[in-house]
């Protein structure tokens, strides 16, 4: 890994090094070093409880939310650490999540995806009006909204608002998004739509996401980490992790062993 | 007798079970019968005993104990409406778990369990001797918002706590901070269940009258054209004594009155404030169907 | 920088001022309200102590006199004192009204609980209980009003007592129908949450209705139809002007419930205002209102220790 470090500096995003988190007196996870790269899709994999969706919160800090969570070892976003010398709200704005649960907040469809925007300060309709139209169609969900995007978006299907809270995200003009396995509330369908989106909107940001679905992790993303009780037991490409798996764990894990 | 002893307990049991769903039925619905009645017989009673001049703003009628009422509601309202909901969202929110949360609890049940009396002594004491002033509307409002703060600050915690996590979580992902994703997020998803509670605590409001014994007064002296809000008969002053309805009907008791409408102007004030109870009641359950179905549940 | 940024947001960074006004001022504010209920309880608590106490510290009259004597013979004086304290009388006419109330309601109010919950609860949900959630709202003069101008001469018609139909009975009736209202929500509340396992398990074993009623459904809504029936107390403790205007305010005690009496909260409706403020009589009106408080707090106690009992069976 100190490899890639080394030859391609430039293009890291985030440095996690060291890193531990507990519940209390529990370790959810062990001594995590891992970088992400620009423009690429990350994903973390393994099975429920292994830490991958925890890891995947303390890249924007969500974890400050849940009470006696502490954490120890350093992040790096573009080398600034995101746990000492930033605010908690900025990183938020430049690393935005997305659920596993569609959460559209019980507003318009246009409310939805202006409200980052209007936080930041946004106030001319002209301006709102071109982000919230933009931010829809880069999620690909523009022309099944623009003749209701004053309704409810309480009323959209479960794909619909998975793709609207993409849209909202997108609206802040994030340089990571967090997608934490944003497909497992889906149907088939509504699965293929965002695993396109996601592979489309890679060449402009950077994407990790949680999966459970292998499967998904092979079809779209570049990188994969998987974890196993809370460490990280290999990260490589993602061809390199699926066709020839180093870890003995990795391998009974994708080939469906356990999990 | 060819019945076993199994089948004699069996229908023995099942005589036992008709004859107490009879019992059930009469015992249990008989106060129910008993309070439609009673309300149909205030209502009715407001209604014969009606005379024009009920409606008019002098002593012969209850305009001015009308407006008292609603006008010295506003105020409580006014007041505890801002303080119930922030401690509201204190408690959903900012608080964290422990003693001190513990505590605060006791403190607003203890609150709420209060006899009225207890609290009208409290506001006479600190709103009318400590200050000073004679009986008014404002002392009233006040020792009211004592009595309607615990409603509206558990009612405001409940719909907080009742929204999906995914709400908040969504909006901090957005870079939002905590107040932001109160106040734009969380507080309108739960508006309307709060608006039921500020309505039911307004419609309590209404038919309160030992708390404002010794505070609101039982006096009211109005002079319609006058508005300049300093003078103590204007309508709109605050700190001028305000009998409201339900003192009004205290005040009509035989023993005291020297009305000789008293028990009309008693009747049909007993029958507005029904009204006005019912009205409340009825608007504060029409909302919270509204919720329940356009949210489908959700919130 | 990627290509897509357009640059439209402004900075993710906040200024200080920002900061403050986007977030601590609305935390601080919010913290400041919170604060607020635990220091207005308190104050009431406070001010209801200092003044309550000035019986027995400034007065030098004991506990047990205000207790446990009849004898009421305060002075109205700021100067004077050495008047009798006595609050047994106001203190049984409470305690008698509110047990006499309690046995009226509590098996209409335990039978409508279950009628509406176990036997009928299709009505019960669509009648029941929005008609009883409305009477909550009934405002207690208005039952008073109804008490003075239909039952008391109701009661004098019917049972001819020397002294008309102001009377504990009277009193206890008006607060019965006043606290119907309060005891069946909560009981039904209780009622509905006992687990429909236990239910289908009673049921299941070939149970009647009224077996799974009375031997599965009571017993284990018990602590919450209690804590329903100590509300309903409470509230009868302190209901001041409905109770006032039936009681018959005589001095004495009640030679049986026919009689007319007194009780806490009417002697302090009637009398603070013609006290002369200090004064003895004042500040043992002000004891009894203090006397009421405790037994409020008392009641919620008394609630607590009965659903943290439940919790530890049910741990």
């Amino acid at each position: 890994m100190t490899d890639i470090h080394a030859k391609e500096q430039t293009n890291i995003k985030f440095t996690v090094e060291s890193l531990n988190l507990f519940y209390g007196d529990f370790q959810a996870l062990n001594d995590i070093n891992l970088t992400i790269e620009k423009n690429e899709i990350t994903a973390l994999i393994g099975p429920s409880g292994c830490g991958k969706s925890t890891f995947l919160k303390t890249l924007n800090r969500m974890n400050d939310l849940e009470p006696n969570v502490t954490i120890n070892g350093n992040i790096y976003l573009d080398s600034v650490d995101v746990n000492k010398d930033m605010d908690a709200i900025e990183l938020r704005k430049r690393v935005s999540m997305v659920f596993q649960q569609p959460n559209p907040f019980p507003k318009s469809v246009y409310d939805n995806v202006a409200y980052g925007p209007r936080i930041n300060g946004i106030r001319k309709k002209t301006q709102l009006d071109e982000i919230v139209e933009r931010s829809l169609k880069q999620a690909a969900i523009w022309d099944e909204v623009k003749d209701r995007l004053h309704k409810s978006a309480l009323g959209l299907s479960g794909g619909q608002q998975q793709r609207l809270c993409i849209a909202r995200t997108l609206a802040l003009e994030p340089e990571v998004i967090l997608m934490d396995e944003p497909t497992s509330a889906l149907d088939p369908i509504s699965t293929m739509k965002i695993e396109d989106l996601a592979s489309e909107l890679k060449k402009n940001y950077t994407i990790v996401i949680v999966t459970h679905n292998m499967q998904q992790a092979s079809r779209i993303s570049d990188k994969t980490a998987f974890f196993l009780l809370g460490n990280l037991v290999e990260f490589d490409t993602t061809i390199t992790l699926f066709s020839q798996p180093s870890d003995k764990r990795t391998e009974e894990y994708i080939t469906g062993r356990f999990g | 007798m060819h019945d076993s002893p199994m089948k004699k307990r069996i229908k023995k049991a099942k005589t036992v079970d008709s004859l107490m769903t009879k019992i059930f039925y009469i015992f249990g619905s008989f106060f129910l019968f008993f309070l439609l009645i009673l309300a149909a017989y205030i209502i009715g009673k407001g209604v014969i005993d009606f005379y024009p001049e009920l409606l008019t703003f002098t002593s012969k009628g209850i305009g001015n104990q009308f407006f008292n009422t609603i006008y010295l509601v506003f105020l409580s309202l006014v007041i505890s409406v801002p303080l119930g909901v922030a401690a509201g969202i204190y408690m959903a929110e900012y608080s964290k778990d422990g003693k001190f949360l513990t505590f605060l609890r006791i403190c607003i049940e203890s609150l709420s369990s209060l006899p009225s009396i207890v609290v009208g002594l409290f506001g006479y004491l600190v709103f009318i001797l400590m200050t000073g002033a004679k009986w008014n509307l404002m002392a009233g409002a006040l020792a009211v918002s004592i009595l309607s703060l615990p409603l509206i600050t558990t009612t405001t915690e409940d719909a907080i706590r009742s929204l999906p996590k995914g709400f908040k979580e969504g909006s901090m992902a957005l870079g939002a901070s905590q107040w932001r994703t109160i106040s734009k997020v969380l507080l309108p998803a739960c508006l309307p269940r709060i608006a039921t509670g500020i309505i039911l605590a307004a419609g309590r409001g209404f038919g309160e009258a030992a708390a404002l014994l010794y505070t609101a007064g039982q006096s009211t002296i109005i002079n319609w054209s006058n508005w300049d809000i300093t003078s103590p008969t204007c309508p709109l002053n605050p700190f001028r004594p305000g009998e409201t309805l339900s003192l009004h009907i205290w005040g009509m008791r035989t023993e005291g009155s020297l009305n000789p409408n008293a028990s009309a102007i008693a009747n049909f004030s007993a029958a507005v404030l029904v009204i006005m109870v019912l009205a409340f009641s009825l608007l504060a359950r029409v909302i919270t169907r509204r919720i329940s179905k356009k949210s489908g549940g959700l919130i | 920088m990627s290509t897509h940024k357009t640059g439209t947001l402004p900075s993710a960074k906040q200024s200080a001022f920002q900061k403050f006004k986007n977030e601590y001022f609305w935390r601080y504010l919010i913290i400041t309200c919170g604060l607020f209920i635990i220091l207005l309880t308190l104050g009431i608590g406070f001010f209801l102590v200092v003044k309550g106490s000035g019986t027995f510290t400034e007065f030098h009259h004991s506990v047990w006199e205000f207790l446990f004597s009849s004898d009421w013979s305060p002075m109205d004086s700021t100067t004077e004192s050495g008047g009798g304290v006595g609050a047994a009388i106001y203190i049984f006419g409470s305690i008698s009204t509110c047990t006499l109330a309690l046995l009226f309601v509590a098996p209409f109010s335990i039978t409508s609980a279950i009628l509406m919950t176990e036997i009928a609860p299709n009505s019960g949900t669509k009648i029941f209980q929005p008609a009883i959630e409305i009477f909550v709202g009934i405002p207690s003069v208005v039952y008073g009003w109804i008490g003075l101008t239909v039952l008391v001469p109701f009661i004098k018609h019917l049972f001819h007592p020397k002294m008309g139909g102001y009377s504990v009975l009277a009193a206890s009736i008006v607060l019965a129908v006043m606290i119907f209202p309060t005891i069946t929500t909560v009981a039904a509340d209780a009622i509905r949450s006992v687990s429909s396992d236990y239910r289908k398990a009673a049921y299941g074993m070939g149970s009647t209705r009224w077996q799974v009623i009375y031997k599965v459904i009571i017993p284990a809504a018990t602590p919450g139809i209690l804590t329903g029936v100590i509300l309903g107390l409470a509230r009868a403790f302190g209901e001041a002007l409905a109770v006032a205007m039936v009681i018959g305010k005589t001095r004495a005690f009640p030679a049986n419930i026919l009689s007319p009496t007194n009780n806490l909260t009417a002697a302090i409706a009637s009398d603070m205002g013609n006290s002369a403020t200090g004064g003895e009589q004042n500040m043992a009106l002000w004891t009894m209102a203090l006397l009421l408080f405790i037994i409020s707090i008392f009641f919620i106690f008394l609630i607590h220790i009965i659903s943290g009992k439940e919790k530890k069976k049910h741990a």
